[in-house]
């Protein structure tokens, strides 16, 4: 037992942060480090500089253009750029849908959208809920039938994150009504631009735009675009839940909010002393430090575990979301008076107007009331108890 | 970075779990603390014959050159059968000690004694009024020629009335509070002047408030450094505290098996009661919270051998206030599931959540540990 990483992660380590610091334009980091309104040309920009490293796709092995890093590789990776200021990959094509094709896909499918995703040249979102489908997946009505060499896809789904920027879909689809409802759903691949395809904003209650509707009508999709069987959806979308929850733990991108927490607490006035010095915010503080060292310790015995992770990985689902969401809200807290203030144009770079409190950095109620969807998506903490009560316990 | 267990650590583990579900189960456990000695003879005898209480120390006396990771391995084990020997305060606390702070004398005359299993010893370290604060040393040692003279009051010490020896700290300069200034002597329990209330403790141990007037001890019953010892009271509190947090992970362990099995067995309303969604959703927080804490109770064992003072200290402080508030959670939760059973004395759940609920109070609870890591955030801010 060693809870040391080796001379080699450490050279690792500081070969990812010196790449960080002569790559990582400006813009960019300033962008993410104040928490400022996510952009589609930034995150495309900074998947290329990736590509062109041989880094843009962390978790995927060399067979597929992927760095073949160790799952300890991938968190030093994830944590470097984090710390420095990157801004989160698009986990829908890379982290999502990428391991389905990979896994489940044929060759073919293989080399027609893995590049694609690697790239960043297509932009992929994810087509599961519906709003009659929520934690009740496969309850999914959206069907597809098959018309001799294209499927005719019609339905709606929602909650889909970044929709409006997509090129493609990965959808889940009733192909048959027959036995239980989990044997009638199949993995289709549909390009956006179909015809029959819109797209309608959902405004969330930060009054931003991320996630979108999106409607079927009569949407023709080749058949050559189903992964794997017909019928089998069901398989590949607990395979990809997994993948999904595993990432979700989220703990490099918690280490630096912390990191910017203790920031933010040093310089914060309290009257006539800085905001750490009062002992029941900082109590607090230290009460998330110390989970959120206990959720990276879990997250490095998962991913060392040779057994790989199981129905364990829920635990990081909910323990990443639940400390996450405290990380925001005490960010927002930390601010005081300050973060009642909605500037929705100072989430822009070029800002320039009139602001409130003392920090450059806009007041951060907004991420706070945003990320309660941490404990929703992905499989609700609720669905993530079940599962462990169900697969872990025998209940 | 690897979690696992040496092939070694992991047969000690598989014939110690052996051990302990077969020889000290729960009617042999009830036995022995019925019998109020706090220790039973054959158990500790077998002990010994494993090596286990001498595994922490080196091979030269007796011992098997182990470290905090193999202690968490069998604190872990005697957590999950709730075992009542002395473990922690003879071969943790009392050993550690001399261990890392004996003379060569000292070192060849009692850790071979310890490993043997034919003496028991204990560390008389706390006040009354000290609550969890190290430094708060009144007990006074005078140097009386070739001697030492000691006076004062110890409280909550583990094993005490047990122990044919005890580790005492004492003041030999400076004021209560002061760091500098504490030294730690051999006393036998049979000296002059010794006087040991011995009383049970809620969870089948023992504990005792020991006062010492005028205990005369020589100067070679000095244990490390005179006036020095307040790093060596850190640094065996620490591995203390990353035993307890091992065994607190056993005993939730425990906790989560047996009711998880009553949950799936007791029946109303014409079902199981675990197939109820809101008795699911609390077993799984019991879960995630144990695993958590197991998380701790490792970052404990691979810090508490560390010299580095800052990043150890942070380290068990964390571990322990973590471990102390799931101890709690799944103390309480695990009788809560129980129904009124939980709150019997038949029932193991309570045995264990007795237990789980003393370690929070041991060496600090999660108040104190956790004030601890919130001070270490104005430090490092300083």
């Amino acid at each position: 037992m060693d809870l040391n990483y080796t001379p080699e992660q450490e050279a690792f380590r500081a070969d990812v942060r010196q790449f960080l610091e002569d790559n990582l334009p400006d813009d960019i980091r300033e962008r993410v480090q104040k928490s400022l309104r996510p952009d589609k040309a930034m995150t495309e920009r900074w998947q290329k500089i990736l590509f062109d490293k041989g880094w843009g796709a962390s978790t995927w092995p060399e067979e597929f253009g992927g760095p073949g890093w160790s799952p300890i590789e991938q968190l030093i990776f994830e944590e470097e750029c984090a710390l420095a200021g990157a801004p989160r990959q698009l986990d829908f094509g890379l982290r999502m849908v990428a391991p389905v094709i990979m896994t489940f896909g044929n060759d073919e499918q293989k080399e027609r959208f893995l590049p694609g995703i690697l790239s960043g040249e297509d932009w992929w979102c994810q087509g599961y809920s519906e709003p009659g489908s929520g934690s009740d997946l496969a309850s999914l009505r959206t069907s597809a039938k098959l018309e001799g060499d294209h499927y005719v896809v019609n339905g709606q789904k929602t909650w889909t994150t970044l929709g409006q920027h997509a090129d493609w879909i990965f959808c889940l689809v009733r192909t048959s009504t027959e036995g239980k409802p989990q044997q009638g759903i199949s993995f289709l691949l549909i390009d956006m631009n179909n015809p029959g395809i819109e797209v309608r904003p959902i405004i969330m209650l930060d009054g931003e735009h991320e996630i979108n509707e999106v409607y079927f009508d009569n949407v023709k999709v080749p058949a050559e675009n189903l992964i794997g069987e017909e019928n089998q959806g069901w398989t590949y979308a607990k395979f990809l839940l997994g993948h999904e929850r595993t990432g979700l733990a989220n703990v490099g991108q918690w280490k630096a909010l912390m990191k910017r927490l203790k920031q933010v607490a040093r310089e914060e006035q309290d009257g006539q002393r800085p905001l750490i010095e009062n002992t029941r915010f900082r109590d607090r503080l230290a009460q998330l430090d110390t989970e959120l060292r206990a959720l990276e310790l879990t997250v490095l015995r998962v991913l060392t575990d040779k057994r790989g992770p199981g129905p364990q990985a829920s635990i990081l689902k909910i323990r990443g979301s639940e400390i996450g969401q405290r990380l925001f809200e005490m960010l927002m807290e930390a601010t005081g008076q300050d973060a009642i203030a909605h500037i929705p144009d100072a989430l822009e770079l070029d800002y320039t107007g009139p602001r409130v409190g003392s920090g450059d950095a806009t007041p951060p109620a907004g991420d706070y009331f945003n990320m309660r969807k941490l404990s929703i998506f992905g499989g609700s903490n609720e669905i993530q108890r079940n599962i462990i009560a169900q697969l872990v316990l025998g209940l | 970075m690897n979690f696992d267990l040496t092939e070694e650590q992991q047969m000690l583990n598989d014939s110690l779990r052996r051990f302990v579900s077969n020889e000290l189960g729960f009617e042999r456990r009830a036995e022995v603390i019925a019998s109020g000695k706090g220790t039973d003879p054959a158990t500790w005898a077998a002990l010994a014959e494993m090596g286990l209480l001498g595994f922490t120390f080196p091979e030269d006396y007796d011992g098997l050159g182990g470290n905090a990771v193999d202690t968490m391995v069998v604190m872990e084990n005697f957590g999950r059968g709730l075992v009542v020997e002395p473990y922690l305060a003879t071969v943790v606390l009392a050993g550690g000690l001399i261990r890392d702070q004996g003379s060569e004398a000292q070192k060849a005359e009692i850790l071979p004694a310890i490993a043997s299993g034919e003496r028991l010893l204990a560390f008389a370290h706390s006040e009354p009024g000290a609550r969890y604060n190290l430094s708060q040393v009144n007990t006074k040692a005078e140097a009386d020629g070739d001697q030492y003279r000691i006076s004062g009051a110890k409280t909550a010490v583990l094993s005490g009335g047990q122990a044919q020896q005890l580790i005492v700290s004492a003041r030999t300069s400076g004021a209560s509070g002061d760091e500098q200034g504490l030294s730690l002597f051999l006393v036998d329990t049979a000296a002059v002047g010794v006087t040991i209330n011995d009383f049970a403790t809620h969870d089948g141990q023992r504990t005792a408030e020991i006062q010492f007037s005028n205990v005369a001890v020589a100067a070679s019953q000095l244990v490390g450094r005179l006036d020095n010892a307040f790093p060596a009271i850190e640094k065996a509190v620490d591995l203390g505290i990353a035993a307890l947090c091992a065994e607190a992970v056993g005993a939730m362990e425990a906790m989560n098996a047996t009711t998880l099995d009553y949950i799936k067995t007791r029946k109303q309303f014409g079902v199981a009661i675990g197939k109820f969604q809101v008795l699911q959703h609390r077993m799984a927080d019991m879960f995630i919270q144990t695993e958590q804490a197991r998380s701790m109770a490792i970052l404990a064992a691979t810090e508490a051998d560390s010299d580095q003072r800052a990043q150890r200290r942070e380290a068990l402080s964390m571990a322990k206030t973590l471990v102390g508030q799931a101890a709690r959670y799944v103390g309480q939760e695990g009788v809560q599931l129980h129904g009124g059973m939980g709150v019997t004395d038949e029932m193991f759940a309570a045995h264990l959540f007795k237990r789980l609920t003393l370690i929070n109070l041991l060496f600090g609870d999660a108040d104190h540990h956790l004030a601890q890591v919130s001070d270490g955030l104005l430090a490092a801010s300083a």
